[in-house]
């Protein structure tokens, strides 16, 4: 699923990352716990978190997350926005809670980061 | 004396409580082993595992030496503290057992998935720890032959 895609399904903002809008990914991972998101993110994977802190923007670069979604209509402080866009990562900003950006993204066929059950 | 003997060490002060810096090291340890060529699922594996780690030592040390040493054949990240140690690493490797303070937690780390998340990452892991003394993560990760 592109990008552009995700961001129509979630009504989203967009905060960084114009330019990569056409870049592919392959499957979601939503937490709030960084732990979590580390054990279960694989490549080109679109993480939606509660979490704004910088971490998170670190955590994307070490895993080589393609896109952040912070859900809840949570805005991220600028330095953060900045961060992400020397990195090189979408950010975008969703008014719907992690559930319903969750259930729009899985319905719409984009997959979960479940390891093999 | 050919390239073939060569390997590399780099060395990482971690201080305790110095989240503001977290993450520094792990980075600069995956742009090395990018630099070297290694396979790029061995370096997703080897900077989850050394981001782990640092975490680690950051929350739960009183500060300790993250070490990448990379030889033709291993590449193994060293995380090593004077303290407090672990009193019971059966324990400590469970999924979810956290001993985290609030202030990780605030920042969504402390889900007790750092060590099995390492362990998971790794193709050997050999932990010692002594209270009062202190703890010693060795992470092994095979390079595969190209």
């Amino acid at each position: 699923m592109k990008i552009e895609e995700i961001c129509r399904l979630l009504n989203a903002k967009l905060l960084t990352g114009q330019e990569l809008l056409d870049r592919e990914v392959f499957s979601a991972c939503a937490s709030d716990l960084m732990s979590d998101i580390l054990s279960y993110v694989k490549n080109q994977t679109v993480l939606l978190t509660g979490l704004t802190n910088a971490h998170v923007i670190k955590m994307a670069e070490i895993l080589e997350v393609t896109a952040i979604v912070f859900v809840g209509g949570r805005m991220p402080a600028n330095e953060v926005v900045d961060m992400a866009r020397k990195m090189g990562v979408v950010v975008l900003v969703t008014e719907y809670t992690m559930y319903e950006a969750c259930g729009r993204l899985y319905s719409a066929g984009l997959p979960g980061c479940t390891r093999e059950l | 004396m050919g390239g073939n003997n060569r390997s590399i060490e780099q060395v990482f002060y971690i201080k305790a409580g110095d989240f503001a810096s977290a993450g520094e090291a792990s980075s600069q340890i995956k742009k090395t082993l990018k630099q070297l060529g290694v396979d790029s699922g061995v370096v997703r594996r080897a900077t989850i595992a050394a981001y782990e780690a640092e975490m680690n030592l950051i929350i739960h040390s009183i500060g300790g030496e993250l070490k990448l040493k990379v030889t033709p054949e291993t590449i193994i990240i060293t995380a090593e503290d004077k303290g407090p140690g672990i009193p019971d690493i059966d324990l400590a490797m469970q999924e979810g057992y956290s001993t985290a303070p609030e202030i990780a937690r605030e920042l969504g780390f402390g889900a007790g998935m750092g060590l099995p998340n390492i362990k998971r990452n790794a193709d050997r892991l050999n932990i010692q720890s002594k209270v009062g003394e202190g703890t010693l993560v060795e992470i092994y990760f095979d390079i595969k032959a190209r």
